[in-house]
Formats: C-alpha cells, sequence, structure tokens
C-alpha cells in the first residue's frame, strides 16, 4: 500500500460476469467491465436494457459476486468483505423496495435505525430531507399510497438518512415526471457538488447523463466508451442538423422519412422541426438528404447525438420501422374516434379525474401528458372500460367501452404500462391466444399472426416464453399483438417507460406509419420530448386539464430561455407550475 | 473506520433488530390477512373442534322391528328407547325398516324376531342389530353402545329375578385422564399446534417470500444489517403472534371448555416455544429456497399443515397407523408436540414421555435455524 | 355462437397450457394428490390393530391364564409387561408403554364358577379418549367372549338373549372404505379451490386480467375459460384418487362410475365457483390464498367426515348446508359403497347445483364490476 496514491471510492478492472437462464444457455452481464468513479464526482451509467448497468451496481453494492476481474469499493475488495462495504454506502435500487403498508416516517425510522442514526443525528437531517424531497407534508401517508415520483423520492430519502461515502443509484427516475424528475436531480446535484459525495448512477435518460462528471456508455456487457460527457457528445461533433419541416407535414413524417435514410443515424422530431446526426462529418450545404430543398442548419451536438453515434457503430439498427397494415383503418378521416365530456372519477373523496373534457380525431395522435398523479392512468383506464367514470360520458368508436357490448371492444388495441401478456406462455402462444380473442380464425388469423411476427421481427423468438424477452421484444410483442386485429383505436399507457433510446425510436417510428394509415393513437408519456411526435396532446395536472393544443401551441406557453427554443419539457413545467401557483393562492382566500 | 465499528458494536446491533421488529409489527397490525391468519383462524378452529366437532356418538336414530309382541320383546325394545345414545322408532316391517335405513332416515335396525319370548325361555333368544357400515367408526361406536344397552336391560331383568342367567364377567372400564369421554379434552390441546403451525410456518413463509417478491430486500441488504438480524426481525414478531395465538387457545380451552391442565403451565409454555421455533424454522428455510409466495404457501401446507392434523397423532392415533407410516411420522415436527401437549393437559409433568420429545423438537429447532440461517444471504439472483 | 365458442376454447387452451406448460407444475399437480391419498389413506384410520398393554394378574390360575392367551392371541393387542403390584400402572400408562392396564381380579376363576359375575378391570389411556374407547371395547368384547364360551363348556345357563350383528356395505367396519373415498371430494378440492382463488388475483396482479378485460370477451366467457380447465383438472385429479382407491386400497365399487363423475362434475363446479368468487374479491395473492385457507378449513372439519353433521350445534349444522364438500363426500360414499341411485343423490345435487349458480355468475360479475 502506497499511502500517496489517493484511491478511488471504486475501481472496477476488467469485470465478468455471466448468468445462466433457464433455459440453459449463458448471458454475459458484464464483459471485460473498467472504470474508476473518482471522489466527490457524479458518475453515469448510460445504455440501453441488458448492457449490465444493473449487475455492475449490484456488484458494487456486494449483492452478487464477479466471475472474474478485480473490484474495490471504498478501499475494500467487495467479494471478500460485502458487508464492510454495505456498512458505508447507500444504494437505491431500481425498483425501491418501500414498506408500502409503513408511512413515509416510518420507513424513513426504519432506515434511519438500520443505519445507527442517532436521535440527534435525526434531528439534523430530518428537516433537510424533507425540505429537499418535499414530503414533509406526507409524513404520516402510508408508502403505498404515494404517487410514483414520491415513491422514489422516499426511496432517496431513505437512502441518504445518513451521509454514506458512496452513492448507488439504478434508474432513479424511470416512470417519474419531468417536474419530479428535476427535483430529484436537483437534490443528487447538490449533495455531488456541495457535499463531495461520490455518485453512481444507472440511467436511460441522456439528458440526466448530460448532468454527470463522467460517463460509461455501455452496451451488451461491453464499455463503449467512457469519458466526460462532453467527449462522448464529441463524437457527433459537426454531424449535426436541424432540418426544417416544409408547410403542411407533421414534423414526425419528415422525421420519419429522414430516418430511413443511409447516412442518417439518428432523427427525432425537435420542437415542430427535425433534428438529425449524419453518419459522418459534412458540409452543411452538401447534406446527404434527398432532392436537397430541405431548408437546414447546423446545430449543436448533444449528448443523446454522441451517444447515438457510438451505437451506430456497434448496433444493427432496425430501419424495418414502416408498418403495413393489411387492410388501413375503415375509419373516415375527420371522424370523431374519441369523445370525452365533462369525466369525473372518485374515489373516496379524492377526485382523481375532475371535470376533464377532450375530442380526438381518427387518425390523430393524441397524448395525455401529466405528473405522476395527475389522472392520466384513471383517465385511460376509463377510456377503456376498465373503470366506471363516476360522472360524465365518453365515448369511444361511437360507444362506451364499459357498457357496450363486446363487438366494441373489437376496434381497439390496447398496450399497457407494464408488459402484460403471458409471461410463460411463449410468443408464439400468446399471439395464437389473443389472435382468437380477437375471434380472428383459419386462413385470416394464421396470415395476420405471421404479419404480426415479421413486422415485429418476433420470428427469432417464437418458441421462448414471452417472460423471458428482452425487454424491448417484449414492448414488440405487446405491440404486436395489440395490432393483430387491426383496431382503429389503439391505446398506449406509458409504453416506452424505462425503454432505451434505440427502442423508443423503433416505437415511435411504428407509431408514426400506422397513424398515416388512418389509425388513432392515444398515448400517455412521461418523455416530453415524445410528445413532438403528437398531433395534439392535453396536461393535466390534479385530475384536471391544464392545456390542449397542438405541441407548438404548447411550446408558446413556456419563454425562450437563454437564447434557444423553449422544448416541451420547459412548456410542461411552466404550465404545471403556474396552475400550482394559482391554486396555492387561490387556497387560503378560499 | 468509526463508521464502521460503530456499526458492529452490541448497542447498534439491537437498535437495529428492535427497528426491524418495529416494522414487522407495523405490517402485521396494517395487513387484515396476517390477523385473518394469526387471530381469526386460531378462535375459528377452537370455536369449531370445541363445539362443532365431537365424536361423541349419541341420539343414534334407530328402527325397531317388533316381530313379537310379547312382554318380553316389549322389555327388550324398551331397553334401547331409554338409552340416551339412541333416538328409537318402533316399525311393523323389517321391509319399512329397511326402507328407512336406505333413506338415512335411521341408522340402525334393531330386529325382535316373531319367537322372541318362546327362544328366551329355552336360552337361545336372539337379537338382530343391522348398522349402516359407511361410516364404520360410528357404527362401531354404535354397535357398542347397542351391547350396552342389552347388558343392562338383561341384569335388570335377572335381578329381579324374572331370567335366571347371570352375566359371567362384568367389565370395569376407567378412562384414565378424561373419564367423561369429553372429545374436547383431546381436540383443544391438539388445536394448539395447528394454530402454532399456521403461524409460525405458513405465515412467516408468506411474509419472507414476500419481501423477496417485492424487492424490498435488496435495500435492506445493503445497511449495515447483517444476515442473522434480519433472520431475528422475521422470527421475532411471529414469535409473539404464536404466543398470543398460544394464550388464546389455553385460555379458550379453560374457559370455555373446561380442559384442565393437570402439567406445569410454564412447561406448557416452554415447550410450544420449542416447537413454534421449529415451525419459524421451516417457514423461513421454504421460504428463502422459493421466493414465492405461491409455492411457499403450497409447500408448508403439504410439508407442514396437512401432516399436523393428519400424522400427528392429535385427530388420528399414530399406533393405528401400519409401521410404514408410522415411520413416516416421525420426520414432522407436530408429532412430538402433540405427544407432549395431550400429556401436559391430560396426564400431568410426566418426564418420560416430556423428555424425549422436547428433545427431538430441541434437536430440530437446532438445525432448522442453523439451516435458516446459511439460506440468509445477503445476495441477489 | 361460434365464435364465442371459439373464444371460449382459446381461453381454455391458454389456461391449461399456462398451468401444464412447466413440468414442475406438472407433477405438483399430480404428484401430491397420489401421495396425500396413499398416506391418509393409512393414516387416517380408526381400527387398531396394535394395542400396547399391560397385564396384571392377581388370580394367577389356568382360566386366567386361557384369558390371556386369548388376548395375545387376537392380534389386536401385544403385551408390553407384566405387572405385579397395582402401583407399578400409573407409570405404566403415564408414559404411554401401554394404551390398557387389564387387572384380573384374585377370585377371577372361584368367581367364574359360582357365578358372581368377577370384575375385570379395564384401565385406558384417555389422552386420546377416542381410541381408548375403540380399545376398551375391543378388550370387552373378547373378555365377555371368552366367559360366554367358558359357561357354555362348563354347563352354566348363558345369557337368554344373544345379540347378532350386522353391517350394511362396509361389513368389517374398515374405517378406511369410509375415509378413502372421501380423499376423492377432500384433496380435489383443496387443489382446485387453491387453484382457481389464485387464477384471477394473479392475473390481476400481473396485469393480464386488464389485457383480458379490452378484448371482446364478455365476463361469462371468461368465468367459463376459467372454471372448465380448473374442473378437468380436478377430475383428472379425482379419477387418479379413485384408482389409488381401487387399486392399491382395493376398496369395492358398488355403484355407477356415469353417477360419480355426475356427482364430481357438480361438485367441481361448486368449489370452482367459490374459488372464483375468492378470487374476484381478493386484492392481491396473499388475500386469496389466505381467504381460500380460511374458508377450505371450516369446509373440511365441517363435512361430515371426522364427526357426524348430526352431533353438531344447530348452527354449524346450518353453515355445512353451503359446504360442497359435505355433499361431495356423502355423494362419493352412497355412490361408491352403496349403490346409490339418482333418486337418493337428487337433493344434494341440486345443492351443488344452486352453490354452483350463485358463485360463478357472481364471480364473472365481479370481473368487470370490482373498483380499483
Amino acid at each position: 500500500m502506497t499511502p500517496a496514491a489517493p484511491v478511488s471510492p471504486v475501481t472496477a478492472r476488467t469485470l465478468h460476469k455471466t448468468f445462466r437462464r433457464a433455459t440453459g444457455e449463458t448471458v454475459k452481464a458484464l464483459d471485460d467491465v473498467s472504470f474508476e468513479a473518482r471522489e466527490g464526482t457524479l458518475t453515469a451509467l448510460v445504455g440501453p436494457d441488458g448492457a449490465g448497468k444493473t449487475t455492475l451496481l449490484r456488484l458494487i453494492a456486494g449483492l452478487m459476486k464477479p466471475d472474474e476481474g478485480m473490484l474495490d469499493v471504498l478501499g475494500i475488495t467487495v467479494a471478500d468483505d460485502p458487508q464492510a462495504v454495505q456498512d458505508r454506502i447507500g444504494y437505491m435500487p431500481q425498483k425501491f423496495g418501500l414498506y408500502e403498508d409503513l408511512s413515509v416516517q416510518e420507513n424513513l425510522d426504519l432506515y434511519a435505525d438500520l443505519h445507527g442514526v442517532g436521535a440527534d443525528q435525526r434531528k439534523q437531517i430530518y428537516p433537510r430531507l424533507f425540505e429537499m424531497t418535499q414530503l414533509g407534508r406526507f409524513r404520516e401517508r402510508l408508502a403505498g399510497k404515494l404517487s410514483g415520483g414520491m415513491k422514489q423520492k422516499l426511496g432517496l430519502a431513505c437512502t441518504l438518512v445518513r451521509a454514506p461515502e458512496l452513492l448507488l443509484l439504478d434508474e432513479p427516475t424511470v416512470g417519474v415526471d419531468p417536474l419530479s424528475r428535476r427535483e430529484l436531480w436537483a437534490i443528487v446535484l447538490k449533495l455531488v457538488h456541495e457535499d463531495g459525495l461520490t455518485v453512481i448512477v444507472s440511467t436511460s435518460y441522456l439528458d440526466e447523463a448530460e448532468l454527470c462528471d463522467h460517463a460509461v456508455v455501455m452496451h451488451a456487457g461491453k464499455v463503449l466508451a467512457q469519458g466526460t460527457p462532453s467527449e462522448i457528445t464529441a463524437k457527433a461533433e459537426g454531424r449535426t442538423f436541424i432540418i426544417e419541416t416544409p408547410k403542411g407535414m407533421p414534423a414526425r413524417s419528415l422525421q420519419a422519412r429522414l430516418f430511413q435514410q443511409d447516412g442518417v443515424i439518428d432523427a427525432v422530431p425537435e420542437a415542430g422541426q427535425v433534428r438529425v446526426v449524419l453518419a459522418a462529418a459534412s458540409e452543411a450545404d452538401a447534406l446527404p438528404l434527398g432532392d436537397g430543398t430541405l431548408q437546414h442548419h447546423r446545430a449543436p451536438a448533444r449528448f443523446e447525438d454522441g451517444f447515438m453515434v457510438l451505437f451506430a457503430a456497434v448496433a444493427e439498427r432496425t430501419r424495418t420501422s414502416t408498418m403495413t397494415l393489411d387492410q388501413p383503418s375503415s375509419q373516415g378521416s375527420g371522424a370523431m374516434a374519441v369523445e370525452v365530456q365533462d369525466l369525473v372519477r372518485t374515489f373516496g373523496d379524492f377526485t382523481a379525474v375532475d371535470h376533464v373534457s377532450f375530442q380526438v380525431r381518427s387518425g390523430e395522435i393524441y397524448g395525455l401528458l401529466g405528473p405522476n398523479g395527475a389522472g392520466k392512468s384513471t383517465t385511460f383506464r376509463m377510456l377503456c372500460g376498465l373503470l366506471p367514470a363516476s360522472h360524465g360520458t365518453l365515448r369511444v368508436a361511437g360507444a362506451d367501452l364499459r357498457t357496450s357490448r363486446a363487438e366494441a371492444r373489437r376496434r381497439l388495441g390496447y398496450v399497457a404500462q407494464k408488459f402484460s401478456l403471458y409471461g410463460q406462455l411463449s410468443v408464439d402462444e400468446n399471439l395464437d391466444f389473443f389472435a382468437s380473442a380477437y375471434g380472428l380464425r383459419g386462413r385470416r388469423k394464421a396470415d395476420r399472426i405471421a404479419w404480426a411476427k415479421q413486422q415485429f421481427e418476433l420470428d427469432a423468438f417464437s418458441r421462448l416464453p414471452s417472460g423471458q424477452l428482452p425487454g424491448g421484444f417484449k414492448q414488440r410483442l405487446a405491440m404486436g399483438t395489440a395490432l393483430l386485429h387491426e383496431p382503429d383505436i389503439l391505446f398506449l399507457d406509458e409504453a416506452t417507460s424505462g425503454a432505451d433510446p434505440i427502442a423508443r425510436r423503433e416505437f415511435w417510428g411504428r407509431i408514426t406509419a400506422l397513424s398515416e394509415q388512418g389509425v388513432t393513437v392515444i398515448v400517455t408519456t412521461h418523455f416530453m420530448e415524445e410528445a413532438e411526435y403528437c398531433d395534439r396532446i392535453i396536461i393535466l395536472d390534479a385530475g384536471r386539464s391544464l392545456a390542449e393544443g397542438t405541441p407548438a401551441e404548447i411550446r408558446a406557453h413556456a419563454a425562450a430561455q437563454d437564447g434557444r427554443q423553449p422544448t416541451m419539457e420547459d412548456a410542461f413545467i411552466a404550465i404545471v407550475e403556474t396552475s400550482r401557483d394559482g391554486r396555492a393562492q387561490q387556497r387560503p382566500a378560499g | 473506520m468509526t463508521a464502521a465499528t460503530s456499526q458492529t458494536g452490541g448497542m447498534a446491533r439491537l437498535r437495529r433488530i428492535a427497528a426491524l421488529i418495529r416494522k414487522e409489527g407495523w405490517q402485521v397490525v396494517r395487513d387484515p390477512s396476517s390477523i385473518a391468519i394469526g387471530v381469526v383462524m386460531p378462535m375459528l378452529l377452537l370455536v369449531l373442534f370445541g363445539y362443532g366437532l365431537s365424536f361423541d356418538v349419541k341420539n343414534v336414530p334407530v328402527a325397531i322391528v317388533m316381530e313379537d309382541v310379547s312382554a318380553e320383546a316389549r322389555g327388550a325394545a324398551s331397553s334401547f328407547e331409554l338409552s340416551d345414545y339412541f333416538n328409537a322408532v318402533q316399525v311393523k316391517t323389517m321391509a319399512e325398516a329397511e326402507r328407512m335405513m336406505l333413506d338415512k332416515r335411521v341408522n340402525a335396525i334393531v330386529r325382535i324376531p316373531p319367537d322372541f319370548a318362546r327362544r328366551m325361555e329355552q336360552g337361545t333368544a336372539e337379537i338382530q342389530v343391522l348398522v349402516h357400515g359407511t361410516d364404520a367408526n360410528t357404527a362401531r361406536i354404535s354397535l357398542g353402545y347397542a351391547q350396552g344397552a342389552v347388558a343392562t336391560w338383561m341384569a335388570r331383568e335377572a335381578a329381579m329375578g324374572r331370567i335366571i342367567a347371570s352375566p359371567p364377567v362384568s367389565i370395569e372400564s376407567r378412562l384414565w385422564f378424561n373419564d367423561a369421554n369429553n372429545s374436547s379434552y383431546f381436540l383443544v390441546p391438539g388445536l394448539i399446534v395447528l394454530v402454532m403451525t399456521l403461524i409460525g410456518a405458513l405465515l412467516t413463509a408468506l411474509v419472507v417470500a414476500r419481501e423477496w417478491e417485492r424487492g424490498t430486500f435488496e435495500a435492506l441488504f445493503v445497511t449495515p444489517v447483517r444476515p442473522v438480524e434480519i433472520l431475528l426481525g422475521k422470527t421475532v414478531p411471529y414469535f409473539i403472534l404464536g404466543m398470543i395465538g398460544l394464550a388464546l387457545s389455553i385460555l379458550g380451552a379453560k374457559l370455555l371448555f373446561g380442559v384442565p391442565i393437570r402439567g406445569s403451565l410454564g412447561l406448557l409454555v416452554a415447550v410450544s416455544m420449542l416447537y413454534l421455533i421449529v415451525a419459524l424454522g421451516i417457514g423461513l428455510l421454504i421460504s428463502s429456497l422459493t421466493k414465492s409466495q405461491f409455492v411457499a404457501s403450497q409447500i408448508t401446507i403439504i410439508a407442514t399443515f396437512l401432516p399436523a392434523m393428519m400424522l400427528s397423532g392429535f385427530m388420528f392415533d399414530i399406533r393405528s397407523m401400519p409401521v410404514a407410516i408410522q415411520v413416516i411420522t416421525h420426520v414432522f415436527p407436530a408429532r412430538y408436540f402433540v405427544s407432549v401437549l395431550q400429556t401436559l393437559f391430560l396426564a400431568g409433568d410426566i418426564w418420560p414421555v416430556i423428555l424425549p420429545n422436547a428433545a427431538v423438537l430441541a434437536v430440530m429447532a437446532s438445525v432448522l435455524i442453523a439451516l435458516a440461517i446459511r439460506a440468509t444471504r445477503k445476495t441477489i439472483g | 355462437m361460434l365464435d364465442t365458442l371459439l373464444r371460449i376454447l382459446a381461453l381454455i387452451r391458454k389456461e391449461l397450457l399456462a398451468i401444464l406448460k412447466d413440468p414442475k407444475s406438472r407433477i405438483s399437480l399430480i404428484a401430491p394428490p397420489v401421495l396425500q391419498c396413499l398416506i391418509f389413506g393409512y393414516a387416517a384410520t380408526y381400527d387398531l390393530n396394535d394395542v400396547p398393554y399391560a397385564l396384571l394378574d392377581h388370580d394367577r390360575s389356568a382360566v386366567s391364564r386361557a384369558l390371556i392367551a386369548r388376548l395375545d392371541g387376537s392380534g389386536t393387542f401385544t403385551r408390553v409387561a407384566t405387572l405385579d403390584v397395582e402401583r407399578q400402572i400409573a407409570d405404566i400408562i403415564n408414559d404411554q408403554r401401554a394404551l390398557l392396564v387389564i387387572t384380573i381380579p384374585y377370585d377371577f376363576e372361584r368367581g367364574l364358577q359360582a357365578g358372581t359375575a368377577p370384575a375385570v378391570q379395564v384401565i385406558a389411556d384417555g389422552r386420546n379418549s377416542n381410541t381408548a374407547g375403540t380399545a376398551q371395547a375391543y378388550v370387552s368384547q373378547i373378555v365377555t367372549g371368552y366367559a360366554a364360551d367358558w359357561q357354555n363348556s362348563h354347563g352354566q345357563p348363558g345369557a337368554p338373549v344373544r345379540m347378532t350383528t350386522r353391517a350394511w356395505y362396509n361389513p368389517t367396519l374398515e374405517t378406511r372404505w369410509y375415509m378413502v373415498p372421501a380423499l376423492i371430494g377432500t384433496i380435489t378440492m383443496m387443489m382446485t379451490m387453491m387453484l382457481t382463488a389464485m387464477s384471477v388475483a394473479r392475473e390481476r396482479e400481473e396485469g393480464t386480467f386488464d389485457q383480458l378485460l379490452v378484448t371482446p370477451f364478455r365476463p361469462s366467457e371468461i368465468m367459463v375459460g376459467k372454471a372448465v380447465p380448473a374442473m378437468m383438472i380436478g377430475l383428472t385429479q379425482s379419477t387418479l384418487i379413485l384408482l389409488v382407491a381401487q387399486l392399491w386400497f382395493q376398496i369395492p365399487f358398488s355403484g355407477s362410475f356415469a353417477m360419480l363423475y355426475l356427482g364430481l362434475f357438480l361438485f367441481l363446479a361448486a368449489s370452482v365457483g367459490i374459488g372464483l368468487f375468492i378470487s374476484s374479491i381478493a386484492g392481491n395473492m396473499q388475500q386469496a390464498m389466505i381467504g381460500s385457507f380460511v374458508l377450505l378449513m371450516p369446509f373440511m372439519l365441517l363435512s361430515g367426515l371426522t364427526a357426524p353433521i348430526g352431533n353438531m350445534p344447530e348452527i354449524l349444522q346450518y353453515f355445512t348446508l353451503i359446504n360442497p364438500l359435505r355433499y361431495a363426500i356423502s355423494i362419493t360414499h352412497q355412490i361408491y359403497l352403496e349403490g346409490a341411485g339418482i333418486r337418493q343423490l337428487l337433493p344434494e345435487m341440486l345443492a351443488l347445483v344452486a352453490i354452483a349458480a350463485v358463485t360463478l355468475p357472481f364471480a364473472a360479475w365481479m370481473f368487470r364490476n370490482r373498483l380499483t
């Protein structure tokens, strides 16, 4: 031991970890991973599903042992003495296991006791934690009754109840709305910058990685690249452009077209225009894009662009996001697909949905946005006929799905928030079952199943139990299942929550293609940039409708910030905060 | 390093265990299903075993076919009519009686044949008793009562000098520990085994598996908590719940059903604690091996609850079972506990019964605890 | 109509696949019923065939020795000790070395000759009063029989009235004949009720139930699709136990198989109805599990199998009216042992139909109307 060398809180050298699946094949979760997290810095692990982020964090936390390689945490070899490490670090697993039948205060007390935090220390730290997380008002509330964002904040508070020497956060913001996400990150950044805490966080939100000191980009158990965010961003330097959308064309259609082109690594709609990343640096006036009539200008690269460049090199990208339905939707465009009038839903004395009205024309992509607990899911469940409305009328494809005959449900497809097909049944069995459930049979059934498998590239997995599919393929199977019967209306509930950037692009490519063929799509999402794909969106908070309109109209609610166009996220936060301030001011008067 | 050493101190350790116990306590109180199995179930079983289930056979409906109308025949018939054990109705013909038996209106037929009085003088009279044999146990008990009723009648006749014969021997039966032959005397103590098994094994298996399923262990593991502390945090609350169940059962047995406690209460509590530890050990082991509530509960019911009911000697006497099954019963802890319980409740502090059984339970308890500690590792996957 | 049928078929296929696909779960549906039937078939018996007893023979005469020889030769009694004095009795009973102590009085032989009816004392360990009572009855049968024979051979007038006995349906009064057929209903009910109670609760927890509800399935179709596979599994298990009863325990079957299966079908419909009823109310799997267990216990205890229903307090007798197991056991006994026909069975079969007719539609209604 040379005392002079400063020891990094985490040093990993050539880590390997292999799992054996129940079916027998082995999966390399970590393959030759080396990295270092320096004292007082924020390290981000980024990468798609199955990249090995969670495994790496579990190894650091001493919950698993590496097969090979060296892993020192706080100067201790973890595999030799995991308890010594666990005594000193804080770890927030992906699904933080709060005790749902314990109150906020009781959960916090439990972890304070487990960490040996004395009464006088609590007096200091509790007010800070409550101020940081704004959970003070909910001390007595059972953890099970908190919204998703509040649960995550409580999980973080439980982890921080004693100042750890190292903090590990595994996807802390999955399923968390933009407001809560900002608040969570403010807490984390404060801990790093003011208290000098070392933090390692895994995330699939690439804008979050931009806030880190060091980013480790992972793919299939390997480290693709690591460095400062700007080093990653630099990979896309000179390759990013903003393309203006021709009049009368939805940005998503242009995006879908550009995304198909060779030489284009990435294309996303952004503030009504399309941001592209090219495979090679190019002069601005010689873009390899179609007939060259498109207006464009150079844009500064972002972390996400760099990430996409890295991935373009290793991952074969699916470009078949064009989808062809056998029969384009039968609905005449312009007809109303969904009509919601004065919808109310109460649970006891709590009003989850408070006089909400909106209409969706057929062929539209319509987005329901809102913070956790805004009433999106409740509205969604009422639309699908899973929950009765307390008051108001709603018509989907001309019928109330709750009371209408079963035939009306034949016209809609539904993809739930979490994977909800039969996990034990194979891909084929699931498809077969749902095809029969929708009344398909014989030749037609076989054709539609073949169509779904081909469109969603599921052929390789035919016999795999669907519960064992890789995350992205579960999503595809769920979509394929929902489209078997060629519904007129497709409901997607937080379908991209927890999905990595690559999967999300494929997903939206398909949605766009469907919409072009006349299918009405209704989505909820926490990714504000995804709202750009919608024709119109509605923003809900506390059960009430705050704003409705096209993405451009919504964006207009926010002022331009530091010289850039307001993003959808800026607008969303502005709208929700204005509404909340307004209500807070009204309250003392009323 | 001070932070690390402070985590291993005795005080810190106690505080962590206390916190885990408190947490578990809140969960028990707030989850209706824990209460259902910890409190409602014992009460339900107590009432069912105390009031509902009785092996005592009384008021057996019986048809008496009088094919003789002599005074002697009427006398013999009266022996059934006067007995508390029978509810007798007289019918004319055998055919009628058989129809009643087919329809389950009577469980037995007593036939007094036409020449009863004449043959009685010759000393060769016969009374035919037919029982419905489907429920063999009840049938056999009824036959015993019928024998008794006829013997009583004959003794009375002999005493009055109406018949000469005397019965050759008399049998003086005495039922130690349960003079009144009250089946709740052995059912209610046996019930403690079921209650302890449910709380100790089934409930514990469910709550530990639930923590695995809901992912609450992952965050808990990355704290200074030691595996042993997690185990203690799980066992102590359910141990207490089990003791509450024990207290309820003992009180119920004593107050509601008047079951005596002839041994010492201290010993009864001590052995019950030992069995409870065994049950907890099984519950912990099953749940840490399966990690799923559904599978854990299925295995627990098949491996602990059903044997406690069927193979412990509580409902069915082990001595009546074939040797192979008797050997199997030794695997299940319940048989040792039942044996001690029946002795302590009804017989007294009989050490030759208590010691060996308690010793087996103690060995089982230590082995299971050791296995449970081994199985509880702070690792995922 | 055809559409409905095809949809239900798809649902049944899916349920069966989900249950039977995993070899472990296939085995867990077959092995436990057979094993339970074998073990409990042997264990659940009130017949005594090896009673340990101790003897205290004060008389030590030729007559007393002959009586002892008859006891020892009966095959039921095993002498574990021969005592010399009274005070040894307490220990041998207390320690559970002997279930009975038989004391033959000093003047046994003389008493017999004098016709003074000497008293043979039988002390039994009443810790399990059921066993003790049965054992005492065996002893008194043997002793009285011996004494009567002695009287006959010594020219003394015997009892003028003898009782002859006969048992219908089960001539040797074997408890196993009673217990094993009853296990068909008991074991099958346990398995199918738990299976169905978990099925909807599990789908709700995993989110697949919502996916089902947005398809064109009607609640009644889902109900049928859930009930039929469970009943198919229940019928398979019943058949296995029936085979064990006939081939292994060799208990003669007197009735008609068609009638038995009709009864089992109705019974399973009622059990599955109750299982789905619980499942449709339960919020999660734990509640479903504990709910079905809390119901199963009284169903099993109050089925009339271990204790006759007629002996129960009136209020519990009313409760047994909604207990499908009560009817199942009675129907099985009547068909299996008594060869009963539809005339005797009709009321009980109708009761089962009534239970199914209430629980199944209720469960179907709850599928959609349960507030979440």
